[in-house]
């Protein structure tokens, strides 16, 4: 019953010959694949050069000093000055945080520790949901219902800085959450079972050992959340008003950088879009710099 | 009728800087089973790899030596490892069924060298569940998972997936370590039935299984192997003190 | 002492508790009031009408074409780009090796670029310097760069968590490298890869600026790659930002909360299951 078949010698007719040619192609489809491996690097590459190849020039032309500092953008009259537009990018950016920071704490130690089961899982799809409403949703939303509400009930035109920071705010919820919430759930469970052991109660133990251990994961949330912020448009350029004068109050319209690009892609053209692409410069490279501190950061505690 | 199969000489393996095998020679006899046995640790899992070149999937692994099959050194710049491992089949400690139907399993090795008509696939199929004594219990759900067979009918799934290939080495690490004991006698029945026209190479930590199945045993320790010779003498009359020791239970 | 702990705790937790349900209240009321206000506008003719006077009137037919036109073209694009890329770090780099770290970063970079420069890029690079023009194509394109970190992430996980076995198995019988993974353990996967494909599904769908930036804002349905295209979400924001039918808007909105909400359900769908298969 065991003897082999003859026909199973056709296994070798190939021989030398076949040996070659799937080697070659064994060969071919590995640098397929590193080729396909390459395409994020080449991208970040590629939007580098790109990006900067027609923004920089104007800032050389203009002054980095002149770009960022001065309030005037009038792009008929060739003068570009984004200071407006930096101030109003960090002015929605830090309200954002300074509302969506301590929340997003207090859900991811909630998820993270307080919450049964039941409710952790209803209140994770929930942050799932949020992260996946598009922006220009939220922006939607924000118009309609936020910008009305603090026209009324607080004063100024309602498209203001405090409306984006509203909106921004839950926006940036998800990424604070589920990057806070992981790093809580990291720390060792006996950290957490010694702490109590020594008599701590929960909450202690929540503020003097997870969230100290948990430090690096929630200042990096905390960083990528501020870049989601400062890298937002659709949300922001529906409800802050856009006008490129220095807002004296947080009632007051300012416009983003983003808002800036899209607002008037449509039409510029020459020196003009130049200075759009300028502006997406200097939000590229605060945002670069963001996330190479995070990863480095990350890098440093491995 | 003795004639020498595989030819080990001078095999040194090592894993980064640590050495697993110091300088074995043996020679393995044709269409016979040969047992390894040694302590966890001694090497004798890195030299049964060693003879289908699988040591190189291990990052660091450094090779030294011959390993000389049917007169070509598999070592050689220039081999077919593609061949070499069709030629020389291995069993798995753990019964590692693909996630596929039990048809498909068997006849993932065919297919892979390049038959691909239904009826030569069928016939293979076939073949090589009966050569593993699996068929009858299998032959009415050939298109169910793999994933529900128990852990005896998985191991000798894997055989009849070795087997489909037309191998003429079949090397098993502990094949019978993760089964109960019923399996574990219809997989030495088989080991039985396969030896004659295949040479088999077994590694287990069960001596009563290397006494009861082979013709031949290796004892390896520390990386060395000590002694290597006729199963029945080297249980009865081991030359070696430190065999001894190991097949009394003095360690191990 | 402990009493007062007691007290303390008490108003500490129910700070955080209240903190829970207004995030789950924002949630509701945001999708509650989108949904009051629009579900009126749904119809028959919303859907398959074509939008005319700037979308003043008609439906929202070819925003929705165009939407799913571009969608499909990133995931065409990205899904073997992602699997290509996951399988080269996963299976053809030793671990932890310098490129692979290299092309983790570089993901993780493109995942944190905003979708307002990968506009610019994708209007600089493939409408102008490749002179694609506003078109189906290079909103496909500049969405693909923007997916394939997710492609990449979820697709290493799903491989990552095929057995070693596996693959061991498989070039013991002499398989080669290329048949192992084509044939074990991208198959394996397979679960794993869906999962990323709706996620990205989802990201392409609520996209606006990139998708503005560089296919442009055509009306009309869009028949070849090369033609301009106008998303939902662009839709949305023209309706929107200049008052052109706040009717129109909300079902609009409405329809892409459905939408996501949909894609959501079927990644969990998909991720739970994946996650069973490989218990057993």
């Amino acid at each position: 019953m065991t003897t082999r078949v003859a026909s199973l010698g056709s296994y070798n007719q190939h021989g030398k010959r076949g040996f070659a040619i799937r080697l070659r192609k064994e060969a071919a489809v590995e640098r397929l694949l590193l080729l396909s491996a390459l395409v994020s690097t080449l991208a970040i590459i590629l939007i580098i050069l790109f990006i900067c190849s027609k923004g920089v020039p104007l800032i050389a032309r203009v002054g980095l000093g002149g770009f960022l500092f001065s309030n005037t953008w009038n792009p008929l009259a060739g003068q570009f000055g984004i200071a407006t537009m930096v101030v109003g990018s960090l002015a929605v950016t830090f309200g954002a945080l300074a509302w969506g920071v301590p929340l997003g704490m207090i859900l991811a130690i909630f998820l993270a520790e307080l919450a049964p089961p039941r409710v952790a899982a209803v209140m994770n799809s929930m942050i799932e949901l949020l992260a996946g409403i598009p922006s220009v949703v939220y922006g939607f939303f924000g118009l309609v219902v936020i910008v009305p509400f603090i026209r009324v009930h607080i004063g100024g035109p309602g498209f203001s800085i405090l409306a984006g920071a509203i909106i921004l705010g839950i926006m940036i919820l998800p990424t604070i959450v589920n990057i806070a919430r992981d790093a809580i759930k990291a720390v060792p469970r006996e950290y957490k079972e010694g702490s109590l052991a020594l008599g701590a109660t929960n909450w202690q133990t929540v503020t003097r050992i997870i969230l100290p251990t948990a430090r690096p994961g929630i200042i990096a949330a905390i960083v990528l959340g501020m870049g989601r912020a400062v890298g937002e448009t659709m949300a922001v350029v529906l409800v802050t008003g856009n006008v490129t004068r220095m807002p004296d109050s947080i009632l007051a319209p300012v416009r983003t950088m983003t808002s800036n690009v899209v607002l008037e892609m449509g039409y510029a053209s020459g020196e003009h879009q130049m200075a759009l692409f300028a502006t997406g410069t200097v939000l590229f490279m605060f945002i670069l710099g963001l996330n190479l501190a995070v990863t480095a950061s990350m890098k440093a505690r491995d | 009728m003795d004639s020498v199969k595989v030819r080990v000489k001078d095999l040194d393996v090592y894993y980064q800087k640590f050495q697993a095998l110091h300088k074995v020679n043996v020679d393995i006899e044709e269409n016979k089973v040969t047992a390894l046995i040694g302590p966890s640790g001694c090497g004798k899992s890195t030299f049964l790899r060693s003879l289908n070149r699988l040591n190189e999937l291990i990052e660091g692994t450094i090779t030294e030596g011959m390993v000389i099959i049917d007169g070509v050194n598999i070592y050689d710049y220039g081999t077919d490892v593609v061949q070499l491992r069709k030629k020389v089949g291995i069993v798995f400690q753990k019964p590692s069924a693909f996630p596929m139907s039990i048809y498909e399993n068997v006849a993932y090795g065919p297919r892979i060298h390049g038959i691909n008509k239904k009826i030569e696939l069928d016939e293979i199929v076939e073949r090589s569940l009966r050569q593993a004594n699996l068929w009858d219990e299998v032959k009415d759900r050939l298109k169910s998972s793999a994933l529900r067979l128990s852990g005896g009918q998985q191991q000798r799934l894997v055989i009849a997936r070795v087997l489909s290939v037309n191998p003429e080495i079949i090397l098993m690490d502990e094949p019978a370590s993760a089964l109960d004991p019923i399996s574990t006698a219809k997989l030495e029945d088989l080991i039985a039935e396969l030896k004659g026209n295949y040479t088999i190479v077994i590694v287990t930590h069960n001596m009563q299984q290397a006494a009861r199945v082979s013709d031949y045993t290796a004892f390896f320790l520390n990386g060395h192997l000590i002694e290597f010779q006729p199963t029945a003498r080297l249980f009865v009359n081991p030359r070696d003190k430190r065999t001894e020791d190991y097949i009394t239970g003095r360690f191990g | 002492m402990k009493h007062l702990h007691s007290i303390r705790e008490r108003i500490i937790y129910a700070i955080i508790w209240l903190g829970a349900l207004f995030v789950a209240l924002a949630l509701l009321a945001i999708v509650g009031y989108v949904a009051v206000k629009g579900a009126g506008s749904i119809s028959w003719a919303f859907l398959t009408e074509i939008p005319s006077r700037m979308g003043k009137e008609g439906g929202i037919s070819s925003a929705i074409v165009g939407t799913l036109y571009l969608t499909v073209v990133a995931i065409l694009i990205s899904t073997p780009l992602g699997i290509g890329a996951a399988v080269y770090l996963t299976e053809y780099q030793p671990r932890r090796s310098r490129f692979t770290r290299m092309v983790e970063i570089s993901a993780e970079v493109l995942a944190g670029i905003p979708s307002i420069v990968f506009g610019l890029f994708g209007f600089v690079f493939f409408v102008i310097f490749l002179g694609l023009g506003w078109s189906v194509l290079s909103g496909g394109l500049t969405l693909s760069l923007m997916i394939l970190p997710t492609m990449i992430r979820t697709t290493q996980e799903a491989i990552a968590a095929v057995p070693a076995e596996f693959r061991e198995n498989s070039l013991a019988l002499g398989a080669t490298r290329w048949q192992t993974v084509s044939r074990i353990v991208i198959p394996s996967a397979v679960p794993g890869i869906i999962t990323g494909i709706i996620l990205s599904v989802g990201r392409s769908v609520g996209e606006t600026a990139a998708v503005l930036l560089t296919a442009g804002s055509a009306l009309g349905i869009p028949i070849l790659p090369t033609d301009p295209a106008r998303s939902m979400a662009v839709h949305l924001y023209f309706l929107a930002s200049e008052g052109i039918s706040m009717e129109r808007a909300y079902g609009t909105a409405l329809l892409l909360i459905i939408m996501v909400f949909v894609i959501n359900y079927l990644a969990n769908l998909s991720r739970r299951r994946f996650s069973c298969r490989l218990k057993t």
